[in-house]
């Protein structure tokens, strides 16, 4: 298939419906409103549903359902949106309903700002759900990747049973890139035999509840889950890497800011400084191991992203102590500029804070 | 540059109106003293024309948008100075609308004092984007963006691009795209538009004949 031109926010919704969501629930929210906009006439076009629930609870509660039945289901929202949901996602999490939630983030706290983001980095990576469940992240930096970890996050979701986020900021949901939708690798699924689909009278109703009152039950459901998760930390992990071997700083971003850091370390290297990029593509799981990969040369590492330094727990986590962890950063819906990642790195490289 | 005193670019949201806009006045300027670029997208708070103020500034255009003084906020509020801009005949007025018919209904508010004027209504057309890659589909864009404004496309710009990649290829196919609208439709081709390095390629005399070059002005460099 051909080039077409598209926001990342028609992407996500063209997307899904080639990946076979046919449900979408959602509640729309600058700057990701173009969603259940492209879903509300896309959707019946396939015989799909898309319903503008009363609110963003009500539409992850309507994912639930709709995902307990078996179905691919989607919501979308942004960051005040997504905080809204965290009871239905984690329910989802407990009573393993496949699932995919599209956050295109925004300033914050609180209601915030509409313009982009990224802090909401803790409530993706960490949960910001109640009890100890996990969600697949992803991270894509283009409308490209858009395309191709939306479709990969439907197959993730029900390989694992699991719900899986895909978060950008608000810039790759408004802007605007060439996409092709590629054919995909087909992934062996296991069959929905758990759900609520209808006994037929021939089988004991299908459950889907995340409600298990006697202790030990809940605590052997729970340990199944952490070995879920411990799957998905073996096997999940994406990254784009490069330069680590002879970098004396290496810059480590994901989504939009990845690609100003990009730019930065081209003007780097016009001054000599070499520089190294480690890109979490999942940034749960993260991929602490490639930390390992970096050279003797390097002199610190210079995390980036659009929040008050959310990710700078991980880098450190990945570095083990070896470097010193620096952080370039703004927040509100404020974009970092080229320049001053690069002031950033050549202090780095300076070798002063 | 032979169009008249006002001109309303308008098209689906995507299709490079801004981009064109942002170019339009630039080019403008180097014929007219007095050129107001009035952004009126109260639908999306990304990309706006009011994004490029300081460089507008520099050039002595005038900007009129939001009276709301932030180029962030998506409160769709008008100051009463459009009008004055839209009426004012002794100014080039550029109206920078919205995209798709909701970003073309704020025009009706202002439909009767437009009607009272020479006015050039443009359709931007760019073939690469999914719903206005057909004759039939760009089509119904441009009557349903007639339909919510009040007002008549005058003319058509080919704006068919892949941003920094597009190609002669592109551009040519997007000049027989809006070539049928045209015939369709009985509204002529105003510009072809292209960026300078792929306008230097261009054979095709027909595009040339009505060739618009532009810069793209709202990328960021990290943007492809």
């Amino acid at each position: 298939m051909a080039k077409v031109l598209m926001k990342g926010n028609e992407a996500v919704g063209a997307a899904a419906i080639k990946a076979g969501c046919r449900y979408f629930f959602g509640y729309p929210i600058t700057p990701s409103s173009e969603i259940p906009e492209y879903m509300a006439k896309a959707m019946p076009e396939v015989g799909g549903v898309f319903l503008q629930a009363e609110s963003e609870i009500a539409a992850i509660n309507m994912v639930y359902g709709a995902g307990g039945a078996g179905a691919r289901v989607m919501t979308a929202s942004s960051s005040p949106g997504i905080s809204l949901k965290q009871e239905g996602i984690t329910y989802c999490a407990g009573a393993e309903v496949p699932c995919v939630i599209v956050n295109m983030m925004r300033g914050g706290p609180g209601l915030g700002s509409i313009q982009p983001g990224q802090a909401d980095y803790y409530q993706s990576t960490r949960g910001g759900g109640n009890g100890d469940y996990r969600t697949l992240c992803y991270a894509p930096a283009s409308i490209q990747e858009i395309v191709d970890y939306v479709m990969l996050a439907f197959d993730k979701a029900d390989y694992y049973r699991n719900p899986v986020l895909v978060i950008a900021d608000g810039m790759i949901g408004q802007m605007m890139e060439a996409v092709e939708f590629k054919d995909r690798e087909k992934i062996e699924l296991p069959p929905k035999d758990w759900a609520t689909t209808g006994t037929g009278g021939k089988r004991k109703p299908n459950k889907v509840n995340s409600l298990y009152l006697q202790a030990e039950q809940l605590e052997i459901h729970n340990k199944r889950l952490q070995q879920k998760y411990k799957e998905m930390e073996e096997n999940e992990v994406l990254y784009e890497a490069y330069g680590l071997e002879d970098a004396e700083v290496v810059c480590v971003a994901y989504g939009t800011t990845s690609r100003i850091v990009k730019s930065a370390m081209k003007l780097a290297e016009e001054k000599g400084i070499k520089t190294g990029i480690i890109r979490p593509i999942t940034v749960w799981p993260f991929p602490y191991d490639v930390f390992k990969e970096i050279g003797p040369k390097a002199k610190g590492i210079l995390a980036v992203e659009m929040s008050g330094g959310q990710i700078v727990d991980d880098v450190k986590i990945g570095i083990e102590g070896r470097l010193p962890v620096y952080f370039n950063g703004t927040t509100g819906g404020m974009v970092p500029t080229p320049g001053s990642i690069l002031a950033s790195i050549e202090k780095i490289a300076g070798g002063t804070k | 540059m032979y169009d008249r005193r006002l001109v309303i670019i308008t098209g689906h949201y995507g299709s490079g109106k801004t981009e064109f806009a942002v170019n339009y006045a630039i080019k403008l300027k180097e014929q007219f003293d007095n050129v107001i670029i009035v952004d009126m997208d109260i639908v999306n708070p990304y990309f706006r024309s009011r994004e490029k103020r300081d460089l507008f500034n520099k050039e002595g255009i005038k900007v009129v948008d939001s009276n709301i003084k932030n180029v962030n906020v998506d409160l769709p509020a008008l100051p009463a100075e459009i009008s004055g801009a839209i009426l004012n005949k002794n100014a080039k007025t550029i109206l920078d609308v919205g995209g798709d018919p909701v970003g073309a209904r704020v025009l009706s508010r202002y439909a009767e004092d437009i009607k009272s004027i020479e006015y050039d209504m443009f359709f931007v057309i760019n073939g690469n984007r999914p719903q206005t890659n057909t004759c039939d589909k760009a089509i119904k864009y441009l009557r349903a963006i007639e339909t919510a404004s009040g007002l008549k496309v005058t003319g058509l710009i080919n704006n068919t691009h892949v941003l920094k990649d597009t190609s002669v290829e592109d551009v040519e196919r997007g000049h027989e795209l809006t070539k049928k609208v045209s015939w369709e439709t009985d509204i002529p081709i105003r510009y072809e538009s292209a960026l300078e390095k792929v306008v230097l390629n261009i054979n095709n005399k027909e595009i040339l004949e009505k060739i618009f070059p532009i810069n793209l002005y709202m990328r960021e460099d990290w943007m492809s």
